[in-house]
């Protein structure tokens, strides 16, 4: 009796010294994988910003960085905004159904707070380039071409609502960021009246 | 002397089996006598390998890996190190070199067999270790800090964003910061000089150990295990890797060299396709270049992500279509049904098949490198392509050639008519 291995008692330790090992395995794992994740000095850099918005001339655009990324914001003239309503069956989402990109307060036709400063994040929802402004009609991209952004990555179209045209590799429209008007020249990036983003 | 040094080697072998492994794995492993140019690509991969190790080395004692740094201290390496031109160039030359080599390898495998039974962990490791040499070429290609560097990692991270779910929280730990950045080029730098080197050793050794324990295939799809001496039990059509392979790969070796080194100092960039030209500006984070294609090696897999169009306001279809298209080679060994493994053997059927994936591969290839309105587009009238970019169509067909190659495979491998195998190698 004495030299028989009690088989249940070694199945129990080995389940418990693997189970244990599993734990403290996996409970090691968590600060290595954790300090993979965004430092804080890296979030403190998320802050917002604030932009100038009294120089730009109609029709033209200015770009300001936050969180690394680039901010357009776009002064369109009136014919430009009278333009954007004439291409919606050429658009995947014309009616913003897609309500992530953008707030609330710019879910109106023009995308925007005042209907001439269009703010929107200047990556392309397909994968992350950054698109080039086209903004003129026409021009170097064809004759049908309303005015807005080419991505030169993979193609993608967007109009200066920043809102996909149909056949881009792009699914949804660009982003508009949160944003608020501090005065008639100063924009902030990055927070609104609901808070920072 | 002779006599001290077999006392040596005695002392050792007494306490390290050194005579034993040489033995197994050079002068004493019987490797198929029927090898042919194919069969230099192998050895080719592990050169590439040191050279890849060596090179590295040294280009990490002058290289700083941080965002303020990276792009001027591999500007000084290329004009102010003694030699640095030339060890960073034999680095960026080896990595598109690999690339050639491990593509002609693995073409070895397809048409011979090589991954069928009883070689399907050979062919799993190589798979992984096709997976390292991608990873390895990824994280290796930021550190120059180019705006080719910037914006490939950009698109090829974004990638992860599109995972249903987790897709953003996944690239915002790669990242390690909501932009490429420092904290980006800083990891990617660990992974490229120490984590997957470390991986990539371990799966290299896994791979020559597994085909040392079932031997090499050949161009005849034979196994030469099946007729051995009867007394000494060695394979009767084998003869030892050492010394007559190694001999046979000097020469590989030689020709791969002239190739390497005229490629080295007379087009290191290889007129854009070894070496971007957007990567010699520096990294932009608000401004991406106006044509950005990932290095010619990824490109086939690159068309193919550009080919699926987004479904249900998602691309990540696309991004599962190239996964998978990488992956998919590990199902081989699986996948073929073939009674003959070599090509010699095979039909008419899987040998169509074998030049369309070629094709494909080729045509993806090149696609990958251009934009996608190459071609121009398709005149509006035309019935249901009418509009589409002319490229987009091409990728499109070819897409579904390459996956229909591994998709169809059961079926057409199956009813090929095949040729009578001999028993023994010819020639």
């Amino acid at each position: 009796m004495a030299n028989q291995v009690d088989q249940g008692k070694r199945r129990f330790l080995i389940a418990a010294t693997t189970a244990m090992g599993g734990i403290a395995a996996t409970a090691i794992a968590v600060p290595f994988i954790s300090s993979m994740l965004p430092s804080e000095r890296a979030k403190a850099a998320g802050a917002p910003v604030e932009a100038d918005i009294s120089k730009i001339e109609p029709g033209a655009m200015i770009t300001v960085e936050w969180r690394g990324k680039p901010v357009w914001i776009v002064n369109r003239t009136q014919e430009m905004l009278d333009a954007l309503s004439r291409h919606n069956d050429k658009l995947s989402d014309p009616k913003l159904e897609v309500v992530t990109q953008q707030p609330d307060y710019c879910n109106n036709p023009a995308r925007s707070v005042k209907p001439n400063l269009m703010v929107l994040v200047g990556i392309c929802t397909h994968l992350g380039c950054s698109p080039s402004p086209k903004l003129e009609a026409n021009g170097d991209m064809g004759s049908d071409w309303p005015g807005g952004f080419f991505c030169p990555c993979h193609g993608s179209r967007f109009d200066l609502a920043g809102r996909v045209f149909k056949g881009s590799p792009a699914p949804i429209n660009l982003v508009v960021p949160p944003h608020k008007y501090l005065s008639d020249a100063i924009l902030l990036i990055g927070e609104d009246d609901k808070g920072a983003a | 002397m002779s006599k001290y040094l077999t006392g040596l080697l005695g002392w050792v072998d007494e306490r390290f089996p050194l005579t034993a492994n040489v033995k197994a794995h050079l002068t004493e492993y019987y490797a198929p006598k029927n090898f042919n140019f194919w069969y230099f690509f192998g050895s080719l991969a592990l050169l590439v390998l040191v050279l890849q190790i060596v090179t590295g080395i040294f280009l990490t004692m002058n290289y700083k890996p941080d965002a303020e740094l990276a792009f001027a201290s591999v500007e000084y390496i290329m004009r102010d190190v003694s030699w640095g031109w030339l060890i960073r160039y034999m680095h960026s030359t080896g990595a598109s070199m690999f690339f050639v080599v491990v593509y002609l390898h693995m073409f070895r495998g397809l048409i011979y067999g090589s991954y069928r039974n009883p070689r399907e962990l050979i062919w799993l490791f190589g798979v992984a270790i096709f997976l390292c040499l991608m990873g390895e070429a990824f994280f290796g290609y930021l550190l120059p800090w180019g705006q080719m560097s910037y914006w490939g990692a950009q698109v090829i991270i974004n990638l992860f964003t599109s995972i249903p779910f987790i897709g953003p929280d996944i690239s915002l730990w790669l990242r390690g910061d909501y932009m490429v950045s420092d904290a980006t080029l800083n990891r990617f730098f660990a992974f490229h000089v120490i984590a997957l080197p470390l991986v990539l050793l371990g799966l290299v050794a896994a791979h020559l150990v597994a085909l040392h324990e079932v031997g090499s295939n050949n161009p005849d799809g034979v196994e030469i295990k099946k007729h051995k001496d009867p007394v000494t039990h060695v394979p009767l059509d084998g003869i030892p890797f050492h010394p007559y392979y190694t001999v046979k790969d000097i020469v590989g070796v030689s020709v791969f060299l002239i190739v390497f080194s005229a490629i080295l100092f007379f087009a290191p960039e290889m007129g854009g396709y070894f070496l971007e030209a957007n990567n010699f500006i520096p990294a932009d984070p608000l401004k991406t270049p106006s044509h950005i294609a990932p290095v010619w090696y990824f490109t086939p897999y690159y068309s193919i992500l550009r080919a699926v169009p987004p479904i249900l306001n998602s691309q990540f279809p696309g991004v599962a279509a190239m996964g998978l298209s990488v992956v998919i080679f590990a199902l081989l060994p699986w996948l073929d049904r073939s009674p003959v493994k070599s090509i010699r053997y095979r039909g008419p059927i899987y040998k169509t098949w074998l030049a369309l994936f070629v094709v494909s591969f080729l045509i993806l290839g090149y696609l990958g490198t251009e934009p996608s309105n190459v071609w121009g587009v398709f005149d509006t009238g035309t019935p249901v392509v009418g509009g589409a970019d002319r490229a987009t169509v091409v990728a499109r067909i070819f897409t579904a050639v390459y996956f229909l190659f591994f998709i169809l495979m059961p079926w057409y491998t199956k009813i090929d008519k095949t040729k009578p195998v001999p028993e023994r190698v010819t020639a």
